[in-house]
Formats: C-alpha cells, sequence, structure tokens
C-alpha cells in the first residue's frame, strides 16, 4: 500500500499534497487545542506502534504480502484527527529513512493511511457502537469490523490511484509513463488481497488492542472522559 | 504513566524483538514493484517511472543496512535496528510536540 516514486504521475502526486497540506494543518491546530497531557504517552506509542506493525510483512495465497496498519484502532483511541498526525509521521519517516513509499507520493500514501484508515475506522466504530456501554462487548466487534473497513476502503483507493495513471499520463505512441495497469487490474487486485488477507489482520490488530484497553482503562479511549462528565453532571444536576 | 500504557509500551517491545517475523514473507507487493520486476511483467519500464523511482536514495532502503552483508542474521539485526529507530523517532518526536501543545 506504500506507493514508491513513478507510479503516481504528477497530476495525481501534486493534486494529493495539495489536498493534504490543509488536512495536515488542521489536524494539527485540532491536536492543539484538544490533547491532553495524559493522552501524549499515548500518541506517541501509537504513531510507533503504527511504525512497526507495518514491517510486520504477511505472505497472502497467490504470491502477494503486505501488512496491517494499525490506523483504525489509532482512530478509534485517540481520534481520527489525532490519527492523522500520528500515522502522518509514521509515513514520512518510512519514505524519507527507510524508502517505503515515494518522496513524491507521500502525501497520497499519508491520504490512504492516516486519513481515510483514522476516519473510516473511528466512525464505523462508532456508528456500529451505537449507544452501548462503553464496556460493552459490541464494541470490540465494532473495532474488528472498523479495523476490516477502513484498509479496505484504503485499499481501493490505492488501486484508484494507481488505475487512473494510464488515463491521465501516455505518450504519443500510448504507451503508459507511469503506473502501467488500467482501472480493471489495480482495482480488484488491490481489493482482493486485503479483502481475503490484510484486512483480517487489520480486524485482529484493531480488535485486540480496543479489546485490552476498554477492558483495563476505558477512560483513556477518546471521547470517553467528556462523555463521563457528561453523564455525572446530569446526574448531579437530576 | 498509566498502567495501561506502559504495559501497551511493553507489548511494543516484543513487536520490535518479533519484527523479524516480517522478513519471512517473501513475494511481491502489488504496486511496489523493482523496475527489473516491471520489465519481467510487461517487457519494459515507464519512461516515468524510471526517471522518478531513482528521485530519492534512502539510507536504509528496505529497512536493510547497505553492506551488511545477506544473512538472515545480518538482515534480522539490520530490521530490528529499523524498528527501533522508528520508534524512537516516532515516539521522541510526538511526545516533544505533544507536551509542548497539550492543554493541561
Amino acid at each position: 500500500m506504500h506507493i514508491p516514486d513513478g507510479y503516481l504521475g504528477p497530476y495525481t502526486y501534486i493534486a494529493m499534497w495539495i489536498i493534504m497540506i490543509p488536512i495536515w494543518y488542521y489536524a494539527g491546530k485540532k491536536l492543539g487545542s484538544e490533547l491532553k497531557s495524559r493522552q501524549v504517552p499515548l500518541l506517541a506509542l501509537a504513531a510507533a506502534f503504527s511504525f512497526v506493525i507495518m514491517m510486520f510483512n504477511v505472505p497472502i495465497p497467490g504470491g502477494s504480502t503486505g501488512h496491517a496498519v494499525g490506523a483504525a484502532i489509532v482512530g478509534i483511541v485517540l481520534g481520527p484527527w489525532a490519527g492523522v498526525i500520528a500515522i502522518s509521521v509514521a509515513l514520512v519517516l518510512q519514505a524519507l529513512m527507510f524508502g517505503d513509499g515515494g518522496i513524491t507520493a507521500i502525501a497520497a500514501n499519508c491520504f490512504n493511511m492516516a486519513v481515510v484508515m483514522p476516519f473510516v475506522g473511528y466512525y464505523v466504530y462508532k456508528i456500529i457502537s451505537g449507544s452501548t456501554d462503553i464496556t460493552s462487548s459490541r464494541r470490540v466487534i465494532a473495532a474488528a469490523i472498523a479495523g476490516y473497513i477502513s484498509l479496505t476502503i484504503a485499499a481501493g483507493i490505492t488501486g484508484f490511484m494507481f488505475g487512473i495513471q494510464p488515463l491521465l499520463h501516455r505518450t504519443a505512441e500510448g504507451v503508459p509513463i507511469y503506473m502501467p495497469y488500467s482501472l480493471n487490474v489495480t482495482v480488484p487486485a488491490m481489493l482482493l488481497e486485503h479483502i481475503l488477507g490484510f484486512a483480517i489482520l487489520e480486524a485482529i490488530v484493531t480488535a485486540l488492542i480496543f479489546a485490552y484497553i476498554q477492558k483495563t482503562d476505558s477512560t483513556l479511549l477518546y471521547g470517553e472522559r467528556s462523555a463521563q462528565k457528561m453523564r455525572m453532571r446530569k446526574s448531579s444536576t437530576a | 504513566m498509566d498502567k495501561t500504557v506502559r504495559n501497551l509500551a511493553i507489548g511494543l517491545v516484543a513487536l520490535i524483538i518479533l519484527a523479524p517475523l516480517g522478513l519471512l514473507a517473501v513475494g511481491e507487493t502489488f504496486g511496489e514493484w523493482g523496475n527489473e520486476e516491471l520489465e519481467e511483467k510487461i517487457g519494459f519500464v515507464p519512461s516515468g517511472l524510471e526517471r522518478l523511482s531513482s528521485l530519492w536514495s534512502a539510507p536504509m532502503p528496505d529497512y536493510a543496512l547497505p553492506g551488511i552483508g545477506e544473512s538472515m542474521t545480518a538482515a534480522s539485526a539490520a530490521y530490528i535496528l529499523s524498528a527501533v529507530i522508528g520508534v524512537v523517532i516516532c515516539a521522541g518526536l510526538l511526545y516533544i510536540i505533544g507536551k509542548r501543545i497539550a492543554k493541561d
């Protein structure tokens, strides 16, 4: 899922930088206004965790390898905007220091893994959890599904970015200049290997970490402390 | 530090030690082929792709140390080192920035 340099042409990678710069700016502002000291170690841990979990390549039948990202659980625990910052830091370091993902493609990769994943993850989790109690086991299922869907959608968008390249950039003779495969190859390829493989891993990782935090200290979860305070305020005025 | 956060940090250290398991998976990744791999597949390397692919030389390409040798032990050591570097920089950076901007 880390798009290397050369696979996206300038139309796509420049457009993604133009989209990502305001997102990073807003995420930074949002973090500045919401972050509590108590969450800082968790934020630091989240970026580090995502970095390492992406190093766990797993094979799937068919000869392909890939990995989980850990971005859904980060979005659920810290909130999606903090997720944008934490995962972006990991991805930028991977590109600069380890050549994992291209320099030109940093914005595109951050959009897919650091924006789409924490947001999809967070909102799928919220919708499925509904108004269930914070300790409800339904929330563990919600986290698993959130992880699964978030990586699948990110993979689909990555496939879409790949697949539009032959439409955007061809030589006069019609030879592709960047990613040579079209949408009818790239989207099914990216979707299938994630639906049948890597998204299952993302679901397991998301559910395991969620269940652990839920069981040991659910006040760490995003929005939970303010929600508790509101409940307390309500009961004290009643 | 919260007990839960501390235990999660311990879990992360375990992941760093186990990271070389990620080296066992051999195979290609869709859309991340090197130039030779791509040439084998489609018979040529697209011109723009070839030009951009050499844009950046990372110091530790593919989480390996150039010149350390090809053995599994060397690769595992470099992989663990990469994980440590990643964790220290990611966590360090966000901890420092987080402490500065945290409201309370």
